[in-house]
């Protein structure tokens, strides 16, 4: 076990330097000078030549990102040109919303997902099993900023029990910032529970057929019995899978939700910074995102070793 | 457990639509006894099973009854029934490899029948299953309970499930196939632990098996059965004598089924040869510094086969035939040693060579898996037409594939038909038109026969010995089976643990073995007793 997790750590340390790399070379030495880029076409030469010794660009592109690297790995992200205030603290402050919200989204969806999908496979062919599959298709067909704004009418405008955006911080208290985060975590989740709970629903349905069911039932355990005890841990190889690809969507990926409820969340700042053209925080935003990616990955891995004992000797 | 436990089916029929499973299948078992259901594929015997246990696929209600001491089981509410299962009786599967949960540890699946049934505790019922374990050849100090199914090899893990099965001294034991999945030597080892529970522990035991061989050294009472009805029944002796059923004649002589071998030309020049070939794999490293083992699957393997020749490899599983089939197909690359036909290499240079690929085909075990399903015959058996160098015109393809189809016995309508339209039987002599299409040399045959029925397999044996004159083909006849070896082959060689151990001439090294595991390979295959002379009618 300590083998293996130390050469996933391996594996993710070679992810990490790679992707820092590539993200290097696509904003740093792709073709176009970052500072005039960043200025814009009618920026004067001497305002550009300035930002190019104030970004450091004038040194070579090595010593750059060995700055970059170290920078980061001491915590210094830079300074955002556009708010002049450290990357890092932008940042962190995001944090604090993105990481709750994809946190909420995901325990929703896998709260909603995996009693739907057992129930829908204990259910094949009938009703209930038809109810769910129409109703997840209906949860992957519809984007999730409509989702959204039909819940901000509902719950919001007419029922008046959630604000229909921003967020009040949470030194405004614990439940405040919970409660402001819900709307955005359900519309969030919804089609991740979708998508989550039919996966489960197939997984369960291959195990049912596998032999060690019914010998499972030839002992004497109720189909109930046998489902929860043989059936449900192995379906859940499958559904970590899906689970990990989806925090890590959950963390970028909540753009559009964002915008819907006007959150200061990790999403809204890389398109505010791209479409300001603040190229240092794009750059650390997105290794950043690369980072929380590869280690929930690393944290996939580790669960697959949990549940299923057959990785433990061959690793 | 009282000694008058009775298990009767009276009258069991099953239904599928307009599909008619089961017939009025009666049996009786008594505790102590060994009944065994036996016949073909489709038969119904596996049905009879799962409806003594009530675990028949979802929508399937049988009629008739099903007593156990009186009571009707069919009667009894699922509640009622999952009470009995694993409690009055105990139930073995074929497949060990799949039969147990790869995520719980065998000491827990063992556990876990007593926990279901009685209110013992943890550590009483740890003890139970230890003693268990240990009654089934699987000894705590060796195998411990906190081993994992995949840590087992598929004999060790069909003791697990006998473990479950009997843990709570049931008096009826059910085994479906409990030996078709294993080795020779491991299925002796297994019936003679069940033939020996039944005795010792008085239980009574259904056994279902496609192998009269199996049958015959085992069981009490034979039923024969056929498309749901059963055909003939008796004590075993007895119906072996009498077979007063046709189609037990028939099944008895399918599966001794002796085809007429003609002899191999005398003093042929070479046609494959194999020298001093070694084959291994890397072990997965130790430690990340430690230097990775390898495994020699293949150890230093030296034969030759004559043109003309039909020549056995036998060996049980693990022994290193399929990988040395697979070096001799050049479908992978040797470490060491040279594999020629007609004196060219299977691999030029980085790459198999073309010539040689084209006069080596290859037939396959399941006729189900080695099709693509999406294709149609034509293109399924012009598929080794890749390996010629010019493209044939569509006229010549087309009258290729009718030759190829006639030759193993379809009609050459059948090239616009798609394989799930064919039977297994039928899929292998497809198969086998597609390894002849080329007109090879040689034809290896990997385990061909295996997963066919017994009167389809006699069928498609007495096919190979036809093509074989007619062609002049050669064989590499692959098996684990050695009564197919024994008629198939003129010459055997015998491997374990990656080496040839025996060969020579099959009717010798079959009839007088040399080499101690070639002894114990024949000593371990069931025999079928002799045919009765005279002919049922």
């Amino acid at each position: 076990m300590l083998r293996y997790s130390l050469k996933r750590l391996l594996s993710l340390g070679i992810s990490l330097v790679v992707a820092s790399l590539v993200i290097f070379a696509v904003i740093e030495v792709a073709p176009g000078d970052p500072a005039r880029f960043m200025l814009g076409i009618n920026a004067q030469p001497d305002t550009v030549a300035a930002l190019r010794a104030e970004l450091g660009l004038d040194v070579p592109k090595v010593q750059r990102y060995l700055a970059w690297v170290g920078g980061m790995l001491s915590g210094d992200f830079g300074i955002s040109y556009t708010y002049r205030v450290p990357v890092g603290q932008m940042i962190a402050d995001r944090m604090w919303v993105s990481l709750p919200l994809a946190l909420m989204a995901l325990t929703l969806s896998t709260v909603i997902a995996l009693p739907v999908g057992l129930y829908a496979a204990n259910r094949r062919g009938g009703r209930g099993d038809m109810a769910v599959m129409g109703l997840t298709q209906l949860g992957i067909a519809v984007p999730n900023f409509w989702f959204a704004m039909i819940l901000v009418v509902i719950f919001a405008i007419n029922l008046r029990w959630f604000s229909a955006g921003g967020f009040p911080g949470w030194d405004a208290g614990l439940l405040v910032g919970l409660k402001a985060l819900t709307l955005p975590a359900v519309a969030l989740a919804l089609p991740q529970a979708a998508i989550l709970s039919r996966v489960m629903r197939s997984a369960l349905i291959d195990i049912l057929s596998e032999d060690f069911m019914r010998t499972a039932r030839a002992k004497g355990l109720t189909r109930q019995q046998a489902l929860w005890r043989h059936g449900l841990r192995n379906a859940l190889i499958p559904v970590l899978t899906i689970m990990g690809l989806q925090f890590s969507f959950l963390l970028a990926g909540a753009i559009i939700i964002e915008q819907v409820f006007f959150l200061p969340g990790l999403g809204r700042l890389v398109f505010q910074s791209i479409s300001q053209r603040d190229l240092i925080v794009v750059e650390s935003v997105v290794m950043l995102l690369v980072f929380a990616v590869i280690v929930v990955n690393f944290a996939v891995d580790l669960a697959y070793v949990a549940v299923d004992p057959r990785l433990r000797t061959q690793l | 457990m009282s000694d008058d436990s009775a298990l009767d089916v009276m009258g069991l029929s099953l239904s599928l639509g307009r599909l008619e499973i089961l017939d009025a299948v009666s049996l009786s078992l008594r505790a102590g006894e060994i009944v065994a259901i036996t016949g073909e594929s489709g038969s119904g015997k596996s049905m009879t099973a799962l409806a003594i246990m009530g675990l028949l696929p979802a929508g399937m209600r049988p009629s008739g009854q099903i007593q156990l001491d009186g009571r009707d089981m069919l009667s009894l509410s699922e509640r009622e029934m999952c009470r009995l299962r694993g409690n009055d009786i105990g139930m073995i599967f074929q497949e060990p490899m799949t039969a147990l949960n790869p995520l719980k540890t065998i000491g827990d699946q063992v556990l876990e029948t007593i926990l279901i049934h009685t209110e013992s505790s943890k550590a009483a019922a740890r003890l139970r299953a230890a003693e268990v374990l240990m009654r089934v050849g699987l000894p705590p100090e060796k195998y411990s309970l906190s081993r994992y199914p995949h840590q087992l090899s598929g004999g060790q893990r069909q003791r697990v499930v006998i473990a479950m099965a009997i843990v709570l001294r049931p008096k009826f034991l059910i085994a479906d196939e409990p030996t078709t999945a294993l080795d020779v030597t491991t299925q002796a080892q297994i019936l003679a632990l069940l033939k020996d529970l039944v005795r010792q522990e008085g239980m009574g035991m259904l056994i279902i098996t496609h192998d009269l061989a199996v049958v015959g050294n085992l069981a009490d009472h034979i039923l024969i059965m056929r498309r749901g009805k059963v055909l003939e029944r008796g004590p075993t002796k007895q119906l072996f004598a009498a077979m007063s059923h046709p189609y037990t004649r028939m099944l008895f002589e399918a599966s001794s089924h002796q085809v007429s071998l003609p002899p191999p030309p005398p003093e042929a020049a070479p046609l494959l040869q194999v020298c001093d070939v070694t084959r291994a794999y890397q072990l997965p490293r130790k430690g990340i510094f430690s230097v990775a083992q390898s495994f020699r699957a293949v150890d230093n393997v030296s034969f030759t086969l004559r043109a003309g020749e039909r020549l056995g490899l036998v060996g049980e599983s693990g022994c290193g035939k399929s990988t040395l089939t697979r070096a001799i197909l050049g479908l992978e690359p040797v470490q060491a040693g040279t594999i020629t036909l007609n004196g060219a290499p299977v691999w030029a240079g980085a790459r198999p060579n073309r010539v040689v690929r084209r006069n080596i085909q290859v037939v396959f075990q399941d006729p189900y898996g080695s099709f693509n399903p999406r294709h149609k015959v034509a293109r399924l058996i012009t598929e080794p037409y890749h390996l010629l160098d010019a493209p044939l015109s569509e006229q010549d393809r087309e009258a290729a594939v009718s030759e190829a189809l006639v030759a193993v016995g379809l009609s050459p309508d059948d090239g616009g038909k798609y394989p799930h339209e064919f039977s297994g039987g039928q899929r292998q002599r497809l198969a086998i038109a597609r390894a002849l299409i080329l007109r090879p040399e040689l034809i290896v045959f990997d385990e061909a026969v295996s997963a066919l029925d017994v009167s389809v397999r006699a069928q498609i044996l007495d096919l190979i010995v036809d093509l074989s004159t007619r062609f002049a083909l050669s064989y590499l006849f692959i098996s684990h089976d050695l009564s197919v070896v024994r008629s198939i082959t003129d010459r055997v060689m015998v491997m374990q643990a990656g080496a040839i151990v025996e060969h020579g001439p099959t009717d010798q090294v079959l009839v007088q073995p040399r080499h101690p595991y070639t002894q114990s390979l024949l000593a371990a295959a069931p025999r079928l007793p002799p045919l009765p002379k005279r002919v049922a009618q």
